[in-house]
């Protein structure tokens, strides 16, 4: 998936003006989703989403207060042919300003992925969202899990990256000395916000509408009680990323052996130098050039610690995800016992 | 209201459709009495599925009308590169009445599609109510004199997929509350209120079934069929049988909680030794 660039700033004044020295530890404290927007997301991936390929699009809205309001959405083509970049960007710039034509906000807040299974930790979400609220202070990005709504209930989560993180980008050093040094976990990588949904009274109408004409469907997906494919699935997803999480610790441990037998061949070489000096002194001739040590043993590479970090923080969001799922399978079970006991 | 009987494709409108409509509605220019847009949405044997709109700009007054055709263009371009099965399949206007502009906003529409909708809706709640309509327009007149076009009624339906229909419903608790915004609950407050629904059902079910046995109302027979298929679904097991069962399950289910929140420990135990 390639980073997305954000589109250049067209005159929107009113976004740079929300308090350009906000002192809170993050400038939005809630999202506030008209309910256009939910239902653009929802048919953007029933309708182009089928089979594990994430869907984005591009949020609009704007800043009040400290509320993020999202107005409208607009989905993002995906990038089946290898199409040339600028696509992107010039699908960007024709749709803000064809929307701006017909009033509707044009002002970008932030970017939605749809996700399998909860999988959204991953070095590519990072950047763009890195990227977008570099450029725009208050940008969030929505994750909606179509399947988790689809066992009955909405699933739509906000994030954003914490200042912390944000720092760490922009230096963009990700060795272990400078993450210990702004001492981030993995839960302080990303911070979500909640989500309020408001509808404006038109559409309030509407349902209503809606409600008295469509047919009372079938509305108890989420009383189902067959839970063990979704069960499987992410325990699946959960073992993989433990994988590559214990695999990444190897490396790390070898790294860390290896620079400490290194520490050690260097020392002992110092010092076998010093002696020969010393005896060479003794002895009365030159001594030997002291060479430089650091050249002769080059350190290893110390791995990556960010990859560490987001699989960490990929684990713990799967963890989370799957705890959830039980406790609502085990009141479900109970509910189902209590009806059998009732019957015999 | 009846629905009358057509001769012509039956209309499933998205209510991402209707939300769109609604909106663009309210974003309107100064002085615009109604707005119009493009309807964009895929054709069957015999009936048209209607799942994306746009807004497009036009100017109408007394005697004329202008619409940006540009406009409508270059929109159907960028939506076609998202969804490429999307097809022009007729236009909406909010308002009441199909005025004479109509006709020729119809026929401009007829240039891009083979025989287009029309759909109306009434969003100033003219009569009461919002009145979603759908037309198809008719050739009517004496052949070859006075020749005019009269709009037809077609019939109309909702149609949603279920993760849709899963939004509509979240939606829907949001209007009970005029004014105020609700939050995405989490999910044991879920399951409660999904109990708490099919409670209220059946407590619907019993007071039909107490006024039927207290001769208040006369016994449907359909119903009672109905109740006869209800109570039976609960599926006859043994007791030891239904025991074992629900046991594995629960511990299944407790041995994954225990192992998930084992493997959160270790990351944040590995976290904490790290930082060290």
């Amino acid at each position: 998936m390639a980073t997305r660039k954000e589109s250049t700033s067209t005159p929107t004044a009113p976004m740079a003006s929300t308090s350009p020295g906000a002192t809170l530890d993050s400038p939005v404290k809630q999202i506030q989703i008209e309910g256009l927007v939910v239902l653009k997301m929802i048919k953007h991936y029933q309708e182009e989403g089928q089979g594990s390929e994430v869907v984005q699009g591009v949020l609009l809205g704007l800043v009040v207060e400290d509320r993020l309001e999202i107005t409208n959405c607009f989905p993002f083509p995906q990038h089946t042919e290898d199409d040339a970049d600028f696509d992107e960007v010039q699908y960007q710039m024709e749709m803000m300003r064809s929307l701006r034509h017909v009033n509707i906000d044009h002002l970008h807040v932030g970017w939605y992925q749809s996700t399998y299974y909860g999988s959204f930790v991953s070095r590519a979400l990072l950047d763009s969202q890195f990227s977008y609220q570099h450029a725009i202070e208050e940008s969030v990005v929505l994750i909606y899990d179509p399947i988790k709504t689809a066992q009955g209930s909405l699933s739509l989560k906000a994030y954003r990256l914490t200042p912390k993180l944000m720092e760490i980008c922009k230096e963009k050093d990700f060795s272990a000395e400078g993450l210990k040094k702004a001492m981030i976990g993995f839960e302080h990588m990303f911070e979500e916000v909640p989500i309020v949904i408001k509808n404006s009274h038109l559409i309030n109408v509407l349902m209503w509408e809606l409600e008295e004409k469509s047919t009372v469907a079938d509305k108890h997906e989420l009383l189902n009680l067959s839970s063990s494919n979704h069960l499987e699935k992410s325990l699946q997803l959960l073992m993989d990323r433990v994988d590559d999480m214990s695999q990444d610790i190897v490396k790390y441990n070898t790294y860390s052996r290896n620079l400490s037998k290194q520490q050690q061949q260097k020392h002992q070489y110092t010092q076998r130098r010093q002696q020969e000096n010393a005896q060479r002194q003794t002895r009365g001739e030159t001594p030997l050039p002291e060479e430089d040590v650091t050249k002769m043993f080059k350190p290893p590479q110390p791995p990556p610690r960010m990859d560490t970090l987001l699989i960490a923080g990929q684990i713990n969001n799967y963890c989370q995800n799957v705890k959830e799922f039980t406790s609502q399978n085990l009141g479900k079970l109970f509910m189902a016992e209590a009806l059998q006991g009732h019957n015999s | 209201m009846q629905q009358m009987s057509v001769y012509g494709p039956v209309v499933k409108i998205h209510p991402v459709v209707l939300a769109s409509i609604g909106d663009s509605y309210e974003r309107r220019n100064e002085g615009a009495s109604r707005v119009i847009g493009t309807l964009l949405g895929t054709i069957d044997k015999h009936s048209v599925e209607v799942t994306n709109c746009f807004s497009v700009p036009h100017n109408e007054s007394e005697d004329e009308v202008a619409v940006d055709m540009e406009f409508a263009k270059n929109m159907y371009e960028l939506h076609k590169r998202v969804s490429p099965s999307e097809v022009i399949i007729g236009w909406y206007a909010t308002g009441f009445e199909i005025t004479e502009h109509s006709v020729l906003i119809h026929e401009y529409y007829s240039r891009e599609a083979t025989n287009p909708i029309h759909l109306t809706m009434d969003t100033a709640l003219q009569s009461g109510k919002m009145n979603i309509r759908a037309y198809v327009s008719a050739q009517m007149g004496v052949p070859g004199k006075t020749v005019g076009v009269m709009f037809t009624p077609l019939s109309v339906k909702y149609k949603y997929y279920d993760t849709e229909r899963i939004g509509v419903d979240l939606l829907q608790r949001t209007r009970d509350a005029p004014n105020t915004t609700n939050g995405l609950t989490s999910d044991l407050c879920q399951v409660g209120g999904a109990a708490g629904r099919v409670q209220d059902m059946l407590a619907t079910v019993l007071t039909y079934i107490e006024d039927v046995l207290s001769g208040k109302q006369t016994a449907d027979n359909s119903v009672g069929r109905y109740l006869m298929d209800l109570v039976n679904k609960v599926p006859k097991i043994s007791a030891e049988d239904f025991e074992t069962m629900l046991n594995s399950n629960i511990n299944d289910l407790l041995m994954v909680t225990y192992l998930s929140n084992l493997t959160q420990a270790q990351i944040a135990l590995n976290e904490k030794i790290v930082v060290l």
